[in-house]
């Protein structure tokens, strides 16, 4: 009874195997993949607007909360699009692997025998004229591979067609092969350093950081970076932006020798697998904040981030030190402007006539509640409002408790930071595609047969195009011409 | 010459060759209309009549070709780069691949018959284009300025020209296939190639543009690499594009490995060419992302 079963498990296991590999399979497992990525393009994703997902949930909490359980807003992570390419890899391999080996051993072997009737065949021509020795000189010329056996001969050209397809289906596993070191050894996150500020690669410099699933914190590659300047061009009537260029000066370890280097949005820097890019910028106001002494309680640069293209930006401003605490809510406009339906806003993307728009709250910031907070948010449940003001340039406002000045400003900027290990193959993987896909697409593969008649006054010619390619009927056409001269 | 000078010129001339599909439009519907016209039994057709007007439509075809490439490049003068940086540009880049696409597969495969669906096609691409689409000429912002936009850019043009004329001749296909299972061909589509011709035309096609296609969304991951931080995002641009690939992945697999001809081949190859046009049409215009560089 045990053998049996056993036999019985192994049996299904080969026939489930066979079947995973088989060309319908793979097929159907190709379709499915792209059908699954309609979803993640239909639902907001957490990975790229994870914005959009909360309000998706504001709205339609019943929906949202089904739609989350299909994983309908994490669709590029999920165990089911998961495991469709994990089984469309295996069956590329397990289709692709046992080809490969048997090309391989095909090369070396000759052609196969001639078949007995050629007349079955198609472009089956007879001619009175001709001899091997013919024959075989052209196809020599024509780089034929043949198999000359006592009265016929067998040519077969266009070997690079499934060299070439062998070739695209490896590279397809070798670019998922990137793709999975990435996500396993990656890792990817964002800061915002103020102009003149110094960045070094530690965790704890991060705002947000996210690890692969087999990357720790250790291994951040020791570098560091100082924003010395940045500068935002813009197109005059539009306000459209047409350069970023931010000026850095890097270390390849902390404390080592400094370089000069630029950095643009479609030129990232790199330090060996680790690439920095520039994402976006913003400016951060510069105040300082007294109490009714005329001590100075806070004084220093607050990132607001953006909030239009002409770069209106807002942010928050909180003081613990002050008794009551104190904390303003903010708006930094780089090119003022005001009427009556938008209020203040922002003209230009460049600081040209800026303002700092302020309301100042009092009472308890909340900041020893346990809770995180937003930097960029004031929470005024527990706080009420003691004024509104826009400031000039170095103007001040005494709002009772204390004042604020405006004393100027700095620009910011995005630094994004990606670890991707996997990505050279990922790489050399699509190279290796596309060359494999040409080999394959443009080679004719086909078989030609040359046979002495019967009572030898002359040959029967056939061929066989795989996938009937045309051209074949023309090259026999040639050959019988060469045959008769 | 002034940046607005090219770009008036660019305009005009995307209104010479609009005049000029309009001519092969005619020129193409007299074609098929008379040849019908003196035929008593419907086998004979004369087609000598009406072989001249085919002629002069191919000409106002390679005419309106030029022109269009004209425009393309005085375009690209006026902003001081690359042609492709809003939806306007695609569509009249689009037709000109378009064209182009028709041009060669004119002078490869003899399919002068494509002449009226072509120019119809190319007429509401440019006519949508030029008012509703126009945007004035400007630069690009930062993350387009790239040699990778250029390349990824025109390769998917090029592909997109090839996809919708492979779409053509299957729908043509099908459309025959049709008529020929109730009974026979109305007298217009006689003359038309064989089924057989119009299924190995569609795969010939798609066989040509597969490489170019992947090409094009390869350099598209090279370019989000050096702009984004990464290859690959599954944005909805490059979601649908990978779906464009794997469909066309799929038409080839069902012919070369599973045999399909015919019917069932060529519904694949509309589905798989609608997948191009929603990626071109619906995510550049209502989808969200970073792609969306329609300018609207
Ligand atoms: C499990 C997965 C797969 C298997 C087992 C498989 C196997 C094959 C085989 C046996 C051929 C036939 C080659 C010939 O007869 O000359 C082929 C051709 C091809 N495959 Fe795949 N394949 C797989 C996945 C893919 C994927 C994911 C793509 C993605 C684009 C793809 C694209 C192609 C193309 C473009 C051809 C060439 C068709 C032609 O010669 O016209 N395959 N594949």
């Amino acid at each position: 009874m045990a053998i049996t079963s056993e036999l019985d498990t192994r049996s299904s296991l080969r026939w489930l195997w066979r079947q995973l590999t088989s060309m319908r399979t793979a097929l159907i497992l190709l379709l499915l993949l792209g059908l699954a990525a309609i979803p993640g393009s239909l639902f907001p994703q957490r990975s790229q607007n994870p914005l959009k997902v909360s309000d998706f949930f504001k709205s339609n909490p019943g929906t949202a909360k089904f739609l989350d359980q299909l994983n309908m807003f994490d669709v590029y992570s999920s165990p089911w699009f998961s495991s469709i390419y994990i089984l469309l890899f295996i069956s590329l391999i397990g289709c692709v692997l046992p080809r490969t080996f048997e090309h391989l051993k095909g090369i070396r072997a000759k052609p196969p025998l001639t078949p007995k009737n050629l007349n079955r065949m198609e472009f089956f021509t007879e001619s009175e004229f001709g001899s091997l020795d013919k024959a075989e000189a052209w196809f020599k010329k024509h780089h034929f591979r043949i198999r000359r056996d006592a009265n016929s001969i067998s040519a077969e050209k266009g070997f690079m067609r499934e060299t070439g397809n062998l070739l695209f289906h490896l590279s397809l596993i070798l670019i998922l092969v990137g793709v999975a070191l990435g996500s396993l050894f990656g890792m990817k996150g964002d800061a915002i350093i103020n102009v003149g500020e110094r960045f070094i690669n530690t965790p704890t410099s991060y705002d947000v950081i996210s690890y692969g699933k087999l990357q720790s914190e250790k291994s951040l590659s020791p570098f560091s970076i100082t924003a010395t300047d940045f500068k935002a061009s813009y197109e005059l009537k539009t306000g459209a932006p047409s350069d970023y260029k931010l000026t850095v000066n890097v270390a390849n370890s902390v404390g080592g020798k400094e370089v000069s280097k630029v950095v643009r949005v479609n030129s990232p820097l790199t330090f060996g697998t680790t690439k920095v890019y520039l994402q976006a910028n913003g400016y951060s106001p510069l105040v300082t904040i007294r109490d009714k002494s005329g001590e100075i309680k806070f004084q220093g640069t607050v990132i607001f981030l953006p909030q239009d293209g002409n770069l209106t930006s807002t942010g928050a401003i909180k003081v613990p030190d002050m008794k009551p605490q104190v904390g303003f809510v903010g708006s930094f406009i780089p090119t003022y402007a005001r009427n009556s339906v938008r209020g203040a806003f922002s003209t230009y993307p460049e600081v040209l006539d800026p303002r700092l728009l302020i309301s100042i709250w009092t009472g308890d910031l909340g900041l020893d509640s346990g809770i995180p907070q937003s930097v960029y948010r004031l929470d005024t449940s527990v706080m009420k409002r003691i004024g509104l003001e826009t400031l000039k340039l170095h103007e001040t406002n005494n709002f009772g408790e204390g004042s604020i000045t405006f004393e100027g400003w700095t620009p910011w900027v995005n630094l994004q930071i990606v670890k991707d290990p996997g990505k050279i193959y990922a790489l050399l993987g699509a190279i290796l595609a596309i060359l494999g896909l040409l080999a394959s697409l443009f080679t004719r593969s086909r078989r030609i047969w040359v046979k002495e008649n019967s009572n030898k006054t002359g040959v029967e010619v056939a061929g066989l195009a795989k996938n009937s390619t045309p051209g074949l009927e023309s090259e026999i056409d040639s050959l019988v011409k060469e045959m008769r001269e | 010459m002034t940046s607005t000078n090219y770009a008036y010129l660019s305009n005009y001339a995307i209104y010479s060759a609009m005049v000029l599909f309009t001519v092969a439009f005619f020129a193409h519907a007299i074609e098929v209309a008379f040849s019908l016209r003196n035929l008593e039994e419907k086998t004979k057709f004369d087609f000598s009549r009406t072989k001249r007007s085919g002629d002069i439509g191919t000409v106002m075809i390679v005419l309106a070709f030029v022109f269009l490439l004209a425009a393309v490049i005085f375009r690209g003068i006026s902003a001081h780069r690359v042609p492709w940086g809003n939806m306007y540009e695609f569509s009249i880049t689009g037709a000109l691949a378009f064209t182009g696409a028709y041009i060669f597969a004119l002078w490869k495969y003899k399919v002068r018959w494509l002449g009226l669906p072509v120019a119809i096609a190319v007429l509401l691409t440019l006519g949508t284009a030029i008012t509703i689409l126009y945007r004035p000429s400007a630069p690009l912002v930062p993350a387009l300025k790239s040699t990778w936009l250029a390349i990824h850019v025109s390769a998917a043009i090029v592909s997109g020209g090839v996809f919708l004329l492979a779409n053509c001749i299957a729908a043509t296909y099908l459309i025959l296939d049709r008529y020929e299972s109730k009974g026979g061909r109305p007298t217009w589509a006689l003359k038309l190639p064989t089924l057989e011709a119009l299924d190995q035309l569609t795969y010939r096609l798609v066989a040509f543009v597969f490489p170019l296609w992947t090409f094009a969304v390869i350099a598209g991951a090279i370019w989000a690499e050096s702009a984004w931080g990464r290859y690959w995002g599954w944005d909805p641009k490059e979601t649908w594009a990978f779906i464009t690939w794997v469909a066309y992945a799929a038409y080839l697999h069902a012919r070369v490995t599973v045999g399909w001809r015919g019917r069932k081949a060529a519904w694949l190859c509309l589905f798989a060419g609608s997948t191009f046009l929603f990626n071109y049409v619906y995510i550049n215009i209502w989808g969200t992302g970073k792609h969306t560089y329609s300018g609207l």
